[in-house]
Parts: C-alpha cells; structure tokens; sequence
C-alpha cells in the first residue's frame, strides 16, 4: 500500500519526522517496506531567473546569466527553446543531483552529478532543468511534461530550494498490511490508524454535497445472487462535463502510480485509493432499460471489457447488466459499451460490495486483473461502500464537473454499517499476554481505536465499527490492546504452569537418523531433492508406458512441465544430480537421499496417496564398482539388523548384467546396479555411475530390531583355506550356498582370491576361499574338520564338478 | 690356564671391534657364551679334567671371565641396539608439509543438520517429533486452520493443487490438527517437513522445509511463547542473543507476531547482515486461534495454545553463510563437502 505523507496529513496531524513515523507504524504491526522522499536524487537545484540570454552563433543554445539569489549569478549554457530572459527556471549548481536523460530527453539513465562545463568555449556554471531531469512528470506538476525547461511560477522566490515549490519533499511510505487489515489498504485507513497510535484525531473526509430534485421514475435495482453481492448502491448524476482533472488531484494520482484520464473516471481511481473502495462509473446513456440487474453470467455468455478483449465466462462470473446486456463483469473491469467517454454527459456511479473469494476467482479465471479486482480480492467492508458513494459526489461537486441527482438506489442484504458491540472479559485478555495491562491503559487504547470502549467490572463493552470485521472475540482485543501498549511490556516466562511432557524422536524418527550417519560414515553426502519431477524424467529412464512408476499424481497448477510430477521413483533426480555434479568437474562422489515416493491409489486423488520412505544411493567415478555398492547395500542391511539376499535382475534403466534385486525376508524391497550405457551417453556422462533403491517403508517393521549378544564359542575355533576350480558360470552365491548346506558349522565363508588361466584350463576358474568352524557341544579334533572339508569337496563335486586346486 | 682365559678374553676385546650390527653382537655372544658350544661354556665343561685342588681357582676364574663378557658384550648389545633405531628412524624421515590422507566421510544435509540441532534443543524441553504427510487436504492445510475458502489469507501463500480436494501442504501446521484431533492436551509437539509454495525466483524455492512448533495446556499466555523462544535463539545462536516480538497476522494464531532475534553477527549495533537494523527475522509465532482448538475439538475455555514456525532453510543460510538457497538443492559434492557439522 503506497501513501504519500502529503495526502495522509489530510485527515491526521503529523508533527513527528517521516522517520519517526516509520518506527510508530512498524510498533503497532505495519511494517513499511519502503520509505522514501519524492525528491530522493534531487539536490541543490534552485530557483534561477534568467537575467540575460543570448543566442550562441551558429547552435540552438543559448548562453545565459542567471541569478540564483544567495548563490550567486551563473553563467549557464542551455539547449532549451523555451529558455528567456526573465523566465524562473530550475537552476542545478555545481555539486547538484539530477537525473541524466537519454538523447531523447525523456528517458531517465541514472543519476548525475552537475560540474562546471565548456559548451562551445562558453563557460557553464550549472544546468537549467526540464521536468524529466528532476523527476517531475505532467501529471505531477503542470507544465512538467513539456519537452525544455520547467516553467516555475512567477511568484517563485529566487534562490529557493524548488522541492517544495514541486512538491518533491514529499515522503512516499509503501506499507505491508496484513490480511486481516484490508480497512487499511487505503489512505484513510492508514490515517485512522495514525490517529490511534499518535493519539490525535482523526478528521473524516468531506462528505457533503447537495441534491438536485432530477430523477429517473422507474429506475431499479435488482440483485439475483446477494450471496455475491451483499449491497449495490447506485447513485445518477447529470450535467456532466468531461475534462481533465485539476491538477492537485492529477498530481496525487501520479503519486500513487496512476495515471490521469478524465475528471469522473479519476474521481473513481482518487476514492480507490482514498477509502479503498472500487467504484465504478457509467455512460447512462448507454444504458438501456433503466435498470440494473447483478447476475451470475450464463455458461458461455460474452463479455467485451473496456480494454477491448472479449471474455468467455461461467456461472461462477458476476455480471453487472442494465435492461438488457451485460455492462461490467463485476469488481473486476467495466464494460466497452458503456465506458466514458468525452461525450458523457450523464453518469451512473457504482459503489457495492462483492465477495472477495468470488472477483478473486474470477480475475484468476478469466486471467485479468485491475486495481479494483486486487481490491475485493482483499475485502472490501460496507462502511467504506456507503462512505464512497457520498465522497464521489462530493468530488463531483467539488470539481465542478456535474450534479447531483436526488435518484439514490441501495440494494443491502441486510447488513448494517452501524458499529457491533463486542463484549470481554479483562481477565481473558490478560490471560491471552500473560501480563496484567493496567485498566486505564486498556481504556485509553480502545478509546484511540475508535471502539468506545465502556468498563463495568471485568467486562470490557465496545462498539466495533463496520470495517473492523477482524475484531470477534477477547483473542482479537488482546492483540490490539499489546499492540498499541508495547510488545517491550511482555516478560518472558517458561510455561510457567504447563504439565511435563516426554519429548524426542520416535523409533522410525531414529533408526532413519542412524541410517543416515551410517551412509555418511560410508563417504556419502546426504541430498535433498523436489519432491516433483518431469515427466521427461520417466522418460529418461526408458519406462514402459505401462510401469507403474508412470501412475504418478500430477499438480494442476505446477510452476513448469519440468516440476508437475509427484516422483514415484527417486532415480531420475538422483541421476540429474550425478550429470549436475560432472558438468562442474566432480568427476567421483557419493550421494544419498531419503524421500518419499507418492503412490497415488487412484487418480484424480480421492484419497490419501501412499507416501513411502525411500532411500536412494548413487555412487560416480572410476573406483566405484557394482560391489562397492554392495557394500552399501551391507552397510543399510548391518544398521537395521536385517539380512539382504541378491538375485540378477533387469530394469529399464540399468546394465543388464550388472543388476540386483534387493530382498528382505523374502520380499523384494529394492535394486541396485550400474547405469545403463545408452542412458549414460544421453546425459553425456563420461563417469561409471551405480544406483541404488531400497523401500524403506517395507523395511520399518524391522525399525527397533536390537542388536543381540551371541556368546562366544566356549571351544576353538578352526580356519581352512579351500581353492577349489569350477566353471566360470558358476556363482559365488552358489558355491557358499552349497558349502554351508553340507556342513552345518561354517559360521563364515569369505572369498579371497579368483584365478583365471591356461593352467586350470578354458572354461574354469579357481575360487579360494577362507572358510570357518565353530564348534558347538563340543571341541573340534583335527580330524573332525578335515571330515567337514571332505564332506564339503563331496558335495561341491556331485553338485558342480568342483574339484580342489592342486 | 690364566693366559688360556686372558687370550679369549683379547679375542673377545679384538673381534668385538669388527662388529656392526646387533644381529652380530648377537651371533659373536654365541660364539663365546653358548652353554654347549661356546668357548666359555667349553671351559666350564673341562671342570670334570681339572684337579680337584685347582678346581675352586679353575672355576672362578671362568665364572669372572663369563662375567666380564656378559657384561662386555651386553653392553656392546645395548649400544648396537641404539644406534639400529636411530638408524630406522632416520630412515623413515618424511616431509611432513606432504599433503593429508583423508578418510572420505559424507556430511548429512545442512537442512538436516539445522533439523536435528532444533529438534535437540526442542525435545529438551518435552517436544514430541511428529511427521506428517506431503499431501494434504484442503481442510486440514487451510480451513481446520482458520483460513476459509474466501479467506485472503490464501492468496499469501500460492499452492499447488492436486485435486480439488488434495494439494501440497504449505505449512506444516496441517499435520498439527491430525495430533489435535486424535490427543488432549497436554500437547507439545513440532512438526518439520517439506512444505511447498508456487514460488521460483532467486530467493524462493517452490519445496522448502519448515519447522512447527505447538504447544496446548493450560494457562498458555504469550509471555511462555517469548520465555521459549528466548531459549531457542540462545541455544541456537548463542547466549547473548534477545528476541523482539512485533505484531503480524496468521490466521491460526491471534495475537500474531514476528520475531526477530539481535543480530548474532554485530550484537545488534547494525552490520550488512541485519541491514543496519540490529535484528533479524527468524520466525513467524502466535497464541493459538482458538478457533482452530475449536475445530479440533478442544475446549478453549480450559486450554490455550502456542505455535511458532521456523524456515529451516533460512536458519541454515544465517548459520553456515549460505549465500543462495537454490544450493541446498543442487547436490554439488564440492558444497555439500563443506559443512561437516556433526
């Protein structure tokens, strides 16, 4: 919200600096995010009058004396046609700020410094200054516009500082409001609000104005859909005279970032912004019928706004009608038809009140916006609605530009503008700060806030005004009392009176967090990704159109394609960040993220989507291999107690020989292997790249698993080496299976050697393993475990052909 | 018989000069002091071919010279022995500027660990760590928190919607309503997540995580929200740190407010960090709404309630000088690498 200081001293006295001000309103909960003077860059220009002003031979300049009063007499080189002797110009000194201009002399490029220059061997002590160069366009100061020199008044004091003569002292605060303040999204709010903390009064806008005895037999109001549009008030004026604004008005405007148009549209935009209330004028001429209607639109029907582009609408779209057609979709933009025009010599004024769910849905449907759309889109309140219309008359009466009909037209839902009386208990709102604020302290602020406040006991009775629909129960009166009273005042306790509670993590809070540190113990960094992804993403990936990974929930209204997707597999953002990570030189590393993957039950959503704890892995660069990632794979398994068993398997995305199914307990809970090469070369990777998916949901039944004591063997120990020579297509797996199937003591088999050569022939290799015994009734003899191994090798040879390398 | 032991007692002295190493000393000692072997053991073995009347003066004699050479030879042995290390040692000299070797370790995420530091400092004081879920309802993210569908309080927050029923929670306050619903008070609870606005520019991320406090009993006030807080910004960013409550608004808490802390990197005298102002936002914070206690079926005459929101990705930018949020979601090794805070 932008609120010049000139316009808000209208209706408050301010007789503290703009600074001050700022800290005042930061207190009470209006934080202003911008404070600046008009004039911010200009500096040490003054009123100069030209004493003497000839031509330069040969150029369009002039070289000129001017008197700058107690600075001095310059002599100045100037460019501009309407520069003469006598005239009063802005004059930069040496040293001064103006804004340099582009060769158009329009465009503003930067800030600049004035210095002493040669113009065509003329000295020039300084710069006389067009609008442009001191920021000052028409509509802020007459005559600004022109394309040379400002003409200051004639009465302009030489030497003077023109700030204020062109009102660029003036402090601009652009405020914030929170949601439930949409009363202060106006001038006039933000003043009330001034009055209350800088306990001055508030002085109301003019309100009066007078009826002429015109009217319209017959004309009507009807509202169909009140739900909408709670109160519609319409008031006739005649004898309109379209002209331009007056010049205090025009320059408000500009101020606050609009633009000037005409006197009776102005007056609209000047109570927009003055009370926060969008009103709307119309041709009547161009109405037909006599008559207003507020309707829902019909499904399909047409709309040709006043900015010349035709709208589809639906049922959910307010239209404001005359007789016969649609004039207006409501609060958002006015109608073509019945537009001001030059020639308007009636006015119908609109000032009502929608529901702001309605225009916000409306101006987002329909892809429009206006001012007043962002208005209702806040709230607007009904005491403002009524106050409009009677200041919109004023104005017209004021400027001079029509008169006042006595056809006044008030269709209300039956809401009342009058103040609601709102009673609490002292107590209460002190309970709410924990503070004791003393009785008259209350009395004093709620006085200040215009709620009149009265005190019998404990209870508290205030009159509410209309456009404080914030204020409902004690919770409200205690956030306004500790708002004006100080938030230095609150002493700061520690749940002085509250019960104790256990708090923590929970187990699956927990074993996630061991999870975690115990891949970061393995060299991995823990990343976060968004939790959407691209449908390309499913695509990189090779999914078949019919995986269940492409059942994805998808975000109606999503930022870009790229980011529409709830992720149903975590892969895909993995490898995005393995190809983000070698495009700036990280050429090895590791990666892990634990997120959801969102499994939709049905789709449209009807119901709560499965969200499942995933966990993924990726681990890039030369040294990785696909039983390093076995070992992370152990390394999961270890921590949460569980044991994991392999089997070869494919997926879409991975080497065909060089993928596992990961399983827990019989069910299969994850995959890990190496990056499929066509993949790879899509993404440009030059790096080995291994992937790994465990479910982890699948896996929280084993959260909390503890890790038990086994108590040592109470005999000796014995180790054997075995080197044992199979054919290559036989697996470790199989191998350790068969061995500890034949023997029942094997506690441990570890592979520590494979041999591939001429020696042991073609087809073979060599497999050495370390294998252990534990005992456990009784000891072992030396004979007994060279028995195990026999019995081992006898069963490795039925089963494989094995044979012991000799 | 005495110039028999004083000749290889000169043998000892002559060829103990040719030695050089212990290994030597070692093998030379054998040479003379072997029980079977040995020259002087030899000679304790002759004892038996020796007269009686001369054994006595035979023995001692011996005995002394084995004496002499144990001590001798030991001797010998020790300094062999020290310069051998010294030797090895010098051997092994390093240049000790050679560059380290490291043990790769991974770091958890900064977002993690400024979770973890909060959840800490949280469950300290009796906070049970709920998770919610990413996918919300309309009711439980918006209108169970007092925010209706014609509520403007909607418009500060732009949401994605999934259906016209689910959407991406924006808040973690929705998963606090299920606990509502489901517990009496008292509750203490806090609640971090991802959380997600439809937001993308240079400092905002459409996924963000958020941390929620809330607390239920009896007798909350808001003088117990800035007595916890305080705790909070102290444990947090050390002790001297103060906190400021301004007045803000959110619809599910009444009286709202914003607090900042003093700024922990100039103490509040103004510096780039706090924009000259000596404070810094931090969180969003407020007495419950009892209407949303209403909704969730908790009687507002007996309970009151605190709640505070903390941007996790914020505290972690302010902690570990974070320039750019977009960072933290880029999976860079060589950034990721930096923050080992355990």
């Amino acid at each position: 919200m932008i609120a010049p200081l000139s316009w808000l001293k209208d209706y408050v006295d301010i007789d503290i600096t703009p600074q001050e001000l700022e800290e005042k309103l930061f207190s009470c909960g209006f934080e202003v995010e911008e404070l600046y003077e008009v004039g911010k860059d200009i500096n040490k220009v003054v009123v100069g009058y030209v004493l003497e002003c000839e031509p330069i031979p040969d150029t369009h300049l002039h070289v000129c004396k001017v008197d700058c009063g107690e600075h001095g007499i310059f002599q100045i080189c100037c460019g501009a046609d309407n520069v003469c002797a006598g005239g009063k110009f802005p004059a930069a000194l040496v040293g001064a700020t103006v804004y340099a201009t582009a060769k158009d002399h329009k465009t503003v490029e930067g800030v600049m410094t004035i210095g002493k220059g040669k113009l065509r061997g003329y000295e020039s002590h300084g710069m006389l200054c067009s609008g442009v160069e001191l920021g000052v366009s028409e509509d802020m100061y007459p005559g600004a516009g022109y394309n040379g020199l400002l003409v200051l008044p004639e009465d302009a004091p030489v030497g003077a500082d023109v700030k204020p003569i062109l009102g660029l002292d003036d402090w601009i605060f652009d405020i914030a409001i929170t949601a439930n303040r949409p009363d202060c999204q106006s001038i006039v709010g933000i003043a009330r609000e001034i009055a209350a903390v800088l306990e001055k009064e508030f002085k109301a806008p003019d309100l009066s104005y007078t009826e002429s005895d015109v009217t319209i037999e017959n004309f009507k109001v009807t509202v169909d859909c009140p739900e909408l549009c709670p109160r519609y008030s319409a008031h006739y004026v005649t004898d309109v005279k379209i002209e331009e604004s007056p010049a205090w008005m025009k320059r408000r405007l500009a101020l606050v970032g609009i633009g000037a148009i005409s006197n009776v549209v102005d007056i609209t935009n000047y109570i927009l912004k003055e009370l926060g209330q969008p009103m709307h004028a119309f041709d009547y001429t161009t109405l037909e019928g006599d008559a207003i209607n507020v309707r829902r639109a019909k499904d399909g029907e047409k709309i040709v706004t006043l900015d010349e582009t035709e709208l589809t609408l639906t049922t959910e779209n307010m239209l404001i009608c005359d007789g016969v057609k649609p004039v207006a979709l409501a609060g958002v933009m006015g109608g073509l038809n019945s537009e001001i025009k030059e020639t308007t010599n009636t006015v119908l004024f609109e000032s009502a009140k929608f529901a702001r769910d309605n225009i916000r849905r409306t101006s987002r449907s329909v892809g429009k916006s206006s001012d007043s759309s962002a208005r209702y889109a806040k709230g607007v309140d009904e005491y403002a609605t009524v106050m409009a219309m009677k200041r919109a008359l004023h104005l017209i009466e004021e400027l001079n530009c029509g008169k006042v009909s006595k056809m006044h037209v008030d269709v209300n839902a039956g809401n009342s503008v009058e103040p609601k009386e709102l009673s609490v208990s002292i107590a209460k709102v002190n309970a709410v700060l924990g503070i004791t604020v003393p009785n008259e302290d209350i009395v004093r602020i709620m006085t200040n806030l215009s709620f009149q406040p009265k005190l019998e006991g404990d209870t508290l009775t205030l009159q509410i005004p209309a456009y404080r629909e914030d204020m409902e129960t004690y919770q409200d009166v205690a956030e306004e009392v500790i708002r004006m009273y100080g938030y230095e005042h609150i002493v700061p306790t520690f749940l002085a009176s509250a019960q104790v509670t256990m708090g923590g993590e929970n187990t699956q809070q927990k074993t996630e967090m061991r999870l975690k540190k115990a891949l970061c113990n393995v060299g991995a960094h823990e990343c976060i990704h968004y939790s959407f992804f691209s449908p390309s993403d499913l695509d990189l990936l090779k999914l078949p159109a019919d995986a269940p990974e492409r059942h994805a929930i998808r975000i109606m209204n999503p930022i870009s394609e790229e980011l529409s997707l709830m992720r149903t597999t975590l892969a895909a953002s993995m490898i995005n960040a393995v190809v983000r990570n070698q495009k700036k030189g990280n050429l090895e590393g590791r990666l892990f993220e634990v997120a959801k993957k969102f499994i939709p039950k049905d789709l449209p959503l009807t119901e709560y989507p499965d969200e499942r704890q995933t966990l993924c892995v990726a681990l890039f660069g030369a040294q990785e291999s696909f039983f390093t990632m076995k070992g992370v794979a152990e390394k999961v398994a270890e921590v949460l107690h569980v044991k994991f068993t392999y089997a070869n398997t494919q997926n879409t995305f991975l080497h065909p020989f060089q993928t596992a199914s990961i399983s827990c307990e019989g069910v299969e809970i994850g995959y890990f292997g190496k990056l499929a090469y066509d993949i790879a070369d899509e993404c440009d990777l030059r790096i080995p790249v291994y992937l790994m998916e465990i479910d982890l949901e699948s896996l929280s039944q084993y959260y909390g698993k503890k890790a038990m004591f086994t108590p040592l063997p109470k005999f000796a120990e014995e180790q054997r080496d075995l080197a044992i020579v199979v054919d290559k297509a036989i697996t470790c797996g199989e191998i350790e299976d068969t061995m500890k199937e034949a023997c029942k003591y094997i506690t441990s088999i570890k592979l520590f050697d494979i041999y591939e050569g001429a020696q042991i022939g073609e087809d073979k290799k060599s497999m050495a393993f370390t294998v252990l015994f534990t005992p456990k009734e009784e000891a072992f003899t030396a004979e007994s475990v060279d028995g195990f191994v026999k019995k081992i090798l006898k069963q490795m040879n039925k089963k494989f052909g094995a044979e012991l390398r000799s | 018989m005495n110039a028999n032991l004083e000749l290889i007692k000169q043998e000892i002295i002559t060829g103990s000069e040719e030695l050089n190493s212990s290994k030597e000393v070692y093998e030379f000692k054998k040479k003379f002091l072997d029980g079977k072997t040995g020259k002087i053991g030899m000679l304790m073995k002759e004892m038996k071919n020796i007269a009686p009347e001369e054994r006595a003066a035979y023995g001692k004699g011996v005995n002394e010279l084995k004496e002499w050479a144990l001590e001798f030879l030991g001797g010998l042995d020790e300094k062999m022995k020290a310069k051998e290390l010294q030797a090895r040692y010098e051997a092994e000299k390093i240049d000790i500027s050679l560059p380290a070797v490291t043990v790769a370790e991974g770091n958890l995420h900064p977002i993690t660990l400024v979770r973890n530091q909060i959840i800490d400092i949280f469950a300290g004081m009796g906070f049970e760590i709920f998770e919610g879920t990413e996918i919300e309802t309309d009711y439980y993210n918006f209108t169970a928190l007092n925010t209706p569908e014609d509520h403007p309080a909607r418009d500060m927050q732009d949401t994605f919607y999934l259906s016209p029923e689910f959407l991406l929670r924006t808040q973690t306050s929705a998963g606090q309503i299920h606990v509502m619903e489901k517990q009496q008070p008292p509750i203490k609870i806090l609640s971090p997540g991802k959380v997600f606005r439809s937001d993308d520019d240079a400092t905002h991320s459409p996924m963000f995580t958020q941390m929620e406090g809330l607390v239920v009993d009896k007798n909350i006030t808001l003088c117990d929200l800035q007595g916890m807080l305080d705790e909070f910004v102290k444990k947090i960013y050390g002790e001297g740190t103060k906190t400021r409550l301004r007045p803000s608004y959110f619809p599910f808490t009444e009286p709202s407010v914003e607090v900042d802390c003093s700024c922990f990197e100039c103490g509040g005298k103004g510096c780039k960090l706090c924009k000259g102002t000596g404070w810094i936002e931090i969180l969003g914070a407020g007495i419950v709404n009892n209407k949303v206690l209403e909704n969730c079926g908790i009687d507002s005459n007996v309970y009151s309630g605190l709640a505070f929101g903390i941007g996790i990705e914020r505290t972690a930018m302010l902690k570990y000088g974070i320039n750019n949020i977009k960072l933290l979601f880029e999976s860079d090794v060589k950034v990721l690498g930096q923050l080992n805070d355990k």
